[in-house]
């Protein structure tokens, strides 16, 4: 089962024929992720060689969904052209869009938000987030696959390298499914629609959810947890020492006033029996436990 | 970024949003001038990214010329809630009827945008949505559909404007969506929206906050950036590209991720505890690729810093293996040492992840002094803090 990603995803790369395109394109394909093909307006009717495979290059999303059944759309595209990218993708009635780009202007993505919701056919992960991965059966984006394999946990975050930090100090329990959801004030998935797929995926047998100031994603994810969530829930919250006032490299890692702190957040997610680690390892142990092994 | 009250009337002005005209002063002599131009009385206004400065005695009348001039002396310098004023605005002092409160901002929570709207104004909008949540109107509106006619007029009827001003109103709001929208903002906000005695609407304040993502579409928002007003080491940090906020502490930290940073300033911070609350100095992520240079340049910036003890690498490898993070710092700190800038504080690295064996032993079989491996961040933390209370 896993979330959102499975065996069965046929995913295409908005951007692959660009740098980090043809990487992160080469490191799906060797974690064993089924990528058909590259989209870039430019190059179509071309190929790209990677060891694994040989990709067609399609003139649109729409050519290359209808030639190949792909049902999951990965975007490189740089920040100028990403709204156009995704809303091109929507348009051709993607079911699946992960947007890997940073730096995409906020009334960008609220705009191509609204597109898709609009549309109501198109699920958007990030933007700037490192993507999704069910180990094992696909990898849809930039976590390494490496890290570890199939297993109980489903992961949800706002940051990738906290992402892999948990995958790793729980490599030896591996993960049905692991979401960056991205660190920018407007994201396609939020933490309470992860915590639900969880939820109803049989797979899935315990949850970690990691959160950072900014916001009240992690306090409406606490009251949604309450509300349907029965499978364990262990959490992280990053930004305790941050200043009121200063973003923290995400763009929506900000505290403003007293709003989006990391203590209220704790606190809330505490209040409805989450268990919050001080520590990425404090809460990999917490994780243990829940399981019990 | 957040904009001083005279560079958002700037962009008001830009937009049609009736504003008074001022002039922005960084000398008495310079808001005596501007006073005479504009003649009758004025108001001399602190410039300072902070809420509440009319209270601090940031906002004064003048009578006249000479007035403006000892006023002005006596605003800048000042400092309020920690922002020291650099420059006053000077402007004509309307004659004040009414005072109303509108702004547009983004909601996180919805993913669309908010307009409020109150005529109760001109006094801090949290306590209104506080003690009186009846009095401010909150309608949500659509990215796409944006703050149309329709739209303006439904905020203006919800908040209760009165008719004499509701066209008006409703034109302002039209307008200050433009800004929002035609500069990349996530916040457009008035207080007080006005009308004057002689019944004109004006914009008496104006907050504006832009989207950094979106400067690649703005080149003259680069004038906006307060170069004096900014930490000289985050200055130097973006010169380099390098994501950093300056912090109090004592421990330098270094770190590949935001989330991972912000962990890590906890984690130091946590650790701190038992060693006199030493603190982090700083937050620097130097992002995925963990290079050399950029660790170079890390190292470099975070050294510059002179209350700095200690310092923190904290990497994990994902795609980037740890042998070239080893590599790296080894290389940074060989670089450092042949442009005439040694590091001469100790190091504690914790690299982890893809290949974090080889890429600690790398550094092991470097053996370069004051470089400490230590393999689990939690230990680290405590390691770098130890080291950070010897070295005060």
């Amino acid at each position: 089962m896993a979330i959102f990603l499975d065996g069965d995803s046929k995913l295409i790369v908005q951007g692959m024929t660009g740098s980090e395109g043809m990487k992160h394109t080469r490191l799906m394909l060797a974690a064993g992720a089924t990528v058909v093909g590259g989209v870039n307006p430019r190059k179509a009717g071309t190929t790209v060689d990677f060891p694994d495979a040989t990709l067609p290059v399609f003139g649109s999303v729409a050519d290359a969904m209808a030639q190949t059944g792909a049902n999951v759309s990965v975007v490189f595209v740089p920040p100028t052209g990403t709204k156009a990218a995704v809303q091109e993708a929507v348009d051709a009635g993607m079911p699946l869009v992960v947007v890997i780009t940073e730096g995409v202007p906020t009334h960008d993505t609220a705009e191509f938000f609204q597109y898709a919701q609009n549309a109501g056919t198109t699920r958007i992960i990030g933007p700037n987030c490192p993507g999704i991965i069910s180990p094992g059966k696909s990898n849809a984006g930039i976590i390494p696959a490496t890290i570890t394999g199939a297993g109980p946990i489903g992961l949800v975050s706002k940051s990738g390298t906290l992402t892999y930090q948990m995958m790793y100090e729980l490599r030896d329990l591996g993960f049905s499914t692991a979401v960056g959801i991205g660190g920018d004030p407007i994201i396609g998935t939020t933490h309470i629609d992860a915590l639900r797929a969880f939820q109803d995926d049989p797979e899935t047998e315990a949850i970690v959810m990691i959160g950072e100031i900014g916001g009240d994603a992690e306090e409406r994810a606490a009251a949604f947890i309450a509300e349907y969530v029965t499978k364990p829930v262990v959490g992280y919250v990053a930004g305790f020492t941050a200043p009121e006032g200063k973003t923290m490299g995400h763009a929506g890692a900000i505290v403003s006033g007293s709003s989006g702190t990391a203590q209220a957040k704790k606190e809330a997610l505490e209040a409805v029996g989450v268990r919050v680690g001080k520590t990425p390892s404090e809460t990999a142990r917490l994780m243990r436990e829940v399981l019990a092994r | 970024m957040d904009l001083y009250e005279y560079q958002a009337k700037h962009l008001f002005d830009m937009h049609g949003v009736p504003v008074v005209p001022g002039a922005v002063c960084e000398t008495p002599d310079a808001a005596r001038i501007a006073a005479r131009r504009i003649g009758g009385t004025t108001v001399v206004k602190a410039q300072v990214k902070t809420g509440g400065r009319g209270k601090a005695g940031g906002v004064k009348l003048a009578a006249n010329e000479d007035e403006a001039f000892a006023r002005a002396g006596d605003i800048l310098g000042m400092d309020i809630k920690g922002h020291t004023v650099g420059k006053v605005l000077i402007t004509e002092a309307a004659e004040i009827a009414e005072e109303y409160y509108v702004s547009f901002l983004l909601d996180r929570a919805n993913r669309a945008f908010l307009a409020m709207a109150s005529v109760e104004g001109g006094v801090e909008i949290e306590q209104v949505a506080v003690e009186n949540p009846d009095a401010l109107a909150m309608i949500r509106v659509d990215a796409l559909e944006g703050c149309t006619p329709e739209k303006a007029r439904e905020i203006v009827e919800a908040a209760a404007f009165p008719a004499e001003v509701a066209d008006d109103v409703v034109d302002v709001l039209i307008r200050l969506w433009e800004v929002l929208t035609k500069e990349d903002a996530t916040l457009v906000e008035v207080n007080p929206l006005v009308r004057t005695t002689d019944g004109r609407v004006l914009a008496l304040d104006g907050k504006v906050t832009l989207d950094e993502n979106a400067h690649f579409r703005h080149a003259s928002h680069a004038d906006y950036v307060d170069h004096a007003a900014t930490d000289p080491i985050e200055l130097r940090a973006k010169a380099f590209n390098l994501n950093y906020v300056k912090l109090d502490g004592e421990v330098g930290i270094i770190g590949n991720g935001a989330g991972l940073v912000m962990s890590t300033l906890d984690v130091v911070a946590y650790a701190g505890e038992e060693f006199g609350g030493v603190r982090p100095a700083n937050f620097l992520d130097i992002g995925g690729g963990a290079s050399a240079e950029v660790m170079g340049n890390g190292l470099d910036i975070v050294l510059t810093d002179p209350s700095v003890r200690s310092v923190f690498v904290n990497v994990f490898g994902g795609i980037t293996s740890c042998v070239e993070v080893a590599n790296g710092v080894k290389a940074a700190i060989a670089m450092l040492e042949s442009t005439g800038r040694p590091v001469e504080k100790p190091i504690v690295c914790r690299i982890d992840g893809n290949l974090a064996e080889e890429g600690r032993a790398i550094l092991l079989a470097a053996g370069i002094p004051g470089v400490e491996l230590v393999e689990t961040m939690d230990e680290a933390a405590r390691r770098v803090a130890e080291l950070a209370a010897a070295g005060m």
